[in-house]
């Protein structure tokens, strides 16, 4: 390839390298810390940019890097990285939203400047390496390494429930990801040892019963990631408590770690347990779509609200993908970088009037935009875009769900979440209307100041991506299909085919039920 | 005339021990014209004899049979031995670094201390590597001895006091359990020597469904079980370690506990494989027990020694699911764990003991609050220990930990692992319960008590090495366990 080498590991770890650096500055000096995370962020994105021009569109995995890392007994361990078109843009998005919550906090943390920073960095090596991993070990690592600097995040710079919402999040996740870590095992050994490659894994062929109670095991990660209905109680907690940096790090990029998961392992590696849970993830999807929004709509609080939103969305994008068809998988993905775009919009936009007032209740609001008009107009793209007015990105994403999903056996569901569409404008709109129009009567909102330069400069490129995404989303499908296209065709070709073919009548009944692929090393 | 049979003495196969047992009586002698202020160069020279043994220890490495073996085959320093004798060094090396600052702040003559971790060491050693059920005893009982002295160590102090006496009276009550088993198994085999027992086993195939070896095997496991605190026999743990000085508790629940496993696992693995089915099982019900009533009993500690008391108890019970899987990873497993356990166990300990004031009135989880803010350093330190205790990556904890359920999983024990895993995942909650008050807490204390006594933040560096380097490249200890193992 011509591509830079080792550009993936550069990425990554640019930011370990800023954690290192800060370990090292006088803690005091706030500018200069908030600057050097600035800074570094920016080159890790600027860095993630020759991705985007350098991705060839086809399925492969590119850009890869493979070192052995750990060989020892029956383990064969690798540093082996690599994208391909599901993950190049949620690593762009990460890299893209990162400085961008740098900057939010400029104002917002003024304890801790330094530990905070160094979260903030070792967050974002935990999100790329957990995308760009191939070797399953190594993602389990990094998975699991997101864990303590967004409970850090949540537990010490957080609100007044800040320590329960933490310790919430963290039990709920490492519960999930410990089961997972199981089936990972489980999986290693039933594939007859070699190496944790997931290309490998998705040669396998396993029966039936062993793939349901895998794909439980990682689905149920995966849907405490998500958040999916009933496992979503950790979200309204962790967001609310959460500064307005770690709810839009939580909102537009750990979440989309689960529905990830689900496109990149869940589905692909254990297709007949798919097909056999589809009725039932869909299911909750939509109940995850409509009872979010009800929730939302009685909400006092903004944040909360905008959390609500969350698990709606989450539920159109797992519907999609669960549609298992080119419109619903690309529509889920899309609606994965639009949720993170406009619901990391909103978050920073509740920021900037908590900060301002110390209040995120909507009764302590109303007609805002007499005092702020810049701030009103933003506020009011980024509210159509969550609602998916045609023009922004949201429709693109909403639309290509539900049209993959009435193509596939999920119509009736999709009639009824279309019905969440409406929702959604209900409750965005409602509270649009309550916090911006209306009578400015209380006499703190009366002196409150419109965006300054720093905060309009933040929210600008979202903006500007809204608009982009709504209108011309062409690049961004273009490279993500022919990986969805594997993924789907892996997700539906039925192990019990494979099992036929490949164990000869005869053999002993415990043969690994793999063909060893050809191994890429040694 | 009989002639004389010159017993088969080989020093080389029991060369640390004997290292560390001359400096120990080495020791001895100079304590008495050792003024009370300079005990602590007693110290420095049981570390340098604890380095000597761990060169010995090194040196002894693959070394052929001829050199491992000796006294009639009651010796055997095979790898498997010299694993856990590095162990039992590092651990008593890192509790002898922790030792000289908190016996000074609690005013306590302690020239006894070092000679007293030198022989308890030594008698692990000659339990990890005794092939006899004698030497093994032997090694058990120098090794007990030397601790009822140290958790009684502060005479002062009615805790410590108790702590002794109820280790004593236990430790007793369960060295006859193991006694017993031993017993009952050279009635059943007609010999005391592990090879023998196996052969005897092989020959006779009836020894299985023999009573007197079947219930001999059960009492040695419950003599065992005493010692590596598994329950339902871990009740004396929780007040010795409270009541003990916090630098023996640390010691205690690192060295003693992987001597414990060393002889468990030889005794069970080697000499009685024809009971596989057995031990399997009984070892399946011990680890889940173990591992429950530790997690659930630990949610609910304030005292920090106390929790980490009833977390080891957990940690025990990890061990026994790489033990129950009864195959090489799960040896290997243990052999690796136990050290990462070292490492991140005292130096827990080690911060602890920076932390506490004289008489430890405040080794309670809110007196943490407010220590990230005022030592962010140490904090930052204490936290990647308990993330390791946790099991939570990139630490030694967490491989360990991944080793251990992998080779239950590979043995077929899936829901030993899942209630494991499960396990491990309400430890996070009681390890995270001191970072809320390390972290999100409004300090209460200035913490200037503290002094910043060099050996003990030199026990604290190697040991945040020790649990970082693994955590990140396990690659060569993990092999070096591996070619360890017994199979």
């Amino acid at each position: 390839m011509n591509q830079m080498p080792a550009l993936l590991s550069i990425i990554t770890f640019t930011p370990l390298i800023g954690v290192i650096l800060l370990l090292f500055m006088n803690k005091n000096n706030h500018s200069v810390l908030r600057g050097l995370a600035m800074v570094v962020t920016l080159i890790t994105f600027l860095a993630s940019l020759p991705l985007v021009t350098g991705f060839q569109s086809n399925a492969e995995f590119q850009f890869v890097e493979m070192v052995p890392w750990i060989a020892a007994g029956p383990f064969q361990m690798n540093y082996h990285v690599g994208i391909d078109g599901i993950s190049l843009w949620l690593v762009i998005l990460t890299t893209f939203i990162m400085p961008i919550a740098v900057l939010s906090t400029w104002t917002a943390v003024e304890e801790k400047v330094k530990e905070y920073m160094i979260c903030l960095l070792l967050l974002e090596v935990g999100m790329l390496g957990a995308f760009i991993s191939i070797d399953l070990f190594l993602f389990y690592i990094f998975w699991e390494v997101m864990l303590i600097p967004m409970y850090f995040i949540i537990g010490i710079w957080g609100g007044k429930r800040k320590v329960y919402a933490a310790v919430k999040f963290f039990i709920y996740t490492m519960v999930g990801s410990l089961l997972m870590l199981v089936a990972l095992i489980y999986l290693y050994f039933k594939a007859g040892g070699g190496d944790f490659n997931l290309l490998n894994f998705y040669q396998l062929a396993l029966d039936p019963a062993t793939q349901t109670w895998l794909f439980l095991a990682f689905a149920l990660a995966f849907a405490i990631k998500v958040p999916m209905f009933p496992l979503h109680t950790w979200l309204p907690d962790a967001h609310t408590e959460a500064p307005t940096a770690g709810s839009v790090i939580l909102a537009a990029i750990l979440l989309k770690m689960g529905t990830y998961g689900f496109v990149r392992f869940a589905m692909p590696l254990f297709p007949d347990a798919t097909e056999k849970f589809t009725p039932l993830i869909a299911t909750l999807a939509v109940i995850g779509i409509i009872y979010a929004a009800l929730v939302a709509m009685v909400q006092e609080d903004v944040k909360k609200l905008v959390a609500y939103s969350s698990v709606a969305h989450l539920g159109f994008v797992m519907l999609g993908v669960f549609a298992l068809n080119q419109q619903g998988v690309a529509g889920g993905m899309l609606q994965m970088l639009n949720h993170g775009v406009s619901t990391g919009a909103l978050f920073l936009i509740v920021g900037f009037i908590y900060e301002r007032r110390h209040t995120r209740l909507i009764t302590d609001f109303g007609g805002l935009s007499k005092q702020m008009p810049v701030f009103a107009t933003i506020f009011m793209i980024v509210t159509l875009s969550s609602i998916g007015l045609p023009g922004t990105n949201g429709f693109i994403g909403e639309f290509l769900v539900l049209l993959g999903a009435f193509e596939s056996n999920l119509r009736w569901y999709a009639v009824i979440a279309t019905s969440g569409v409406i929702l959604s404008a209900v409750y965005m709109l409602w509270m649009f209307q309550r916090v911006m129009f209306g009578e400015l009567n209380n006499p703190k909102n009366q002196t409150l100041k419109d965006l300054n330069a720093r905060e309009i400069a933040i929210m600008a490129p979202l903006l500007v991506l809204i608009f982009f995404m709504g209108v011309y989303p062409t690049p961004f499908l273009d490279k993500m299909s022919p990986a969805i296209d594997r993924m789907i065709k892996l997700s539906t070709t039925k192990h019990a085919a494979r099992l036929q073919q490949q164990v000869p009548a005869g053999l002993q009944q415990m043969a690994p039920m793999v063909t060893p692929p050809a191994m890429e090393m040694k | 005339m009989e002639t004389l049979v010159m017993p088969a003495i080989n020093f080389a196969a029991i060369m640390p021990e004997t290292i560390l047992s001359i400096v120990a009586m080495v020791l001895l002698l100079l304590n008495v014209f050792v003024p009370g202020e300079q005990k602590a160069y007693l110290g420095y020279l049981s570390l340098v004899g604890i380095v000597l043994a761990f060169f010995s220890v090194v040196s002894g490495w693959n070394a052929p049979l001829s050199l491992q073996e000796g006294f009639n085959g009651s010796v055997l320093q095979d790898n498997f031995s010299l694993f856990f004798k590095a162990i039992f060094l590092i651990s008593s090396g890192l509790a002898v670094l922790i030792s000289d600052h908190y016996m000074v702040k609690e005013e306590c003559n302690h020239g006894e201390l070092y000679p007293l971790i030198l022989f308890a060491t030594s008698g692990m050693m000659l339990m990890s590597s005794g092939t006899d059920m004698m030497t093994i005893f032997l090694g058990l009982e120098v090794l007990s001895v030397s601790l009822y002295v140290l958790a009684g160590f502060k005479r002062a102090d009615t805790k410590s006091n108790e702590a002794g006496l109820k280790y004593f009276l236990l430790g007793a009550f369960s060295t006859g359990f193991l006694l017993y088993g031993m017993a009952l198994t050279y009635g059943a085999t007609g010999t005391t020597k592990i090879a023998g027992i196996a052969a005897a086993a092989a020959q006779d195939s009836t020894l299985a469904g023999n009573p007197m070896f079947v219930v001999g095997m059960l009492l040695m496991a419950t003599g065992f079980s005493f010692k590596v605190a598994a329950a339902p026999f871990h009740m004396w743990t929780p007040d010795v370690y409270e009541g003990a000085p916090t630098p023996m508790t640390a010691f205690m629940s690192a060295g003693p506990k992987a001597a414990g496993f060393a002889a468990f696992i030889r005794v069970l693995m080697v000499a009685m494989p024809v009971l596989a089915v057995d031990w399997h099982n009984l070892l399946w019900v011990l680890a889940v027990l173990t591992m429950t009533v530790g997690n659930i009993i630990a949610l609910t500690q304030n005292n920090i020694k106390r929790m980490l008391a009833y977390s080891s108890i957990a940690h025990a019970g990890y061990c026994l699911v790489g033990f129950a899987a009864g195959n090489g990873e799960g040896t290997a497993g243990i052999l690796f764990y136990m050290l990462s356990y070292a490492f991140m166990n005292i130096g827990a300990f080690a911060i602890i003991i920076l932390v506490g004031k004289k008489g430890e009135p405040n080794n309670n989880v809110e007196d943490y609050a407010g220590f990230g803010v005022k030592h962010p350093v140490l904090a930052m330190i204490m936290a990647l220990f308990l993330f390791s205790l946790a099991g939570i990556p990139p630490t030694a904890g967490f491989i360990g930990k991944f080793y251990l359920f992998s080779s239950a999983l590979k043995a077929g024990y899936v829901w030993l692992v899942v209630i494991g895993v499960l396990n491990s995942a309400a430890s996070c909650y009681y390890y995270l319960r001191v970072m809320v008050f390390m972290y999100m807490k409004d300090p209460v204390e200035e913490f200037d008590w503290m002094k910043l006594s060099p050996p003990v933040l030199l026990c604290i560096a190697i040991s945040v090495v020790g649990v970082v380097v693994p955590g990140v490249v396990p690659s060569i200890i993990l092999q070096l366990a591996q070619k360890a193992i017994l199979l």
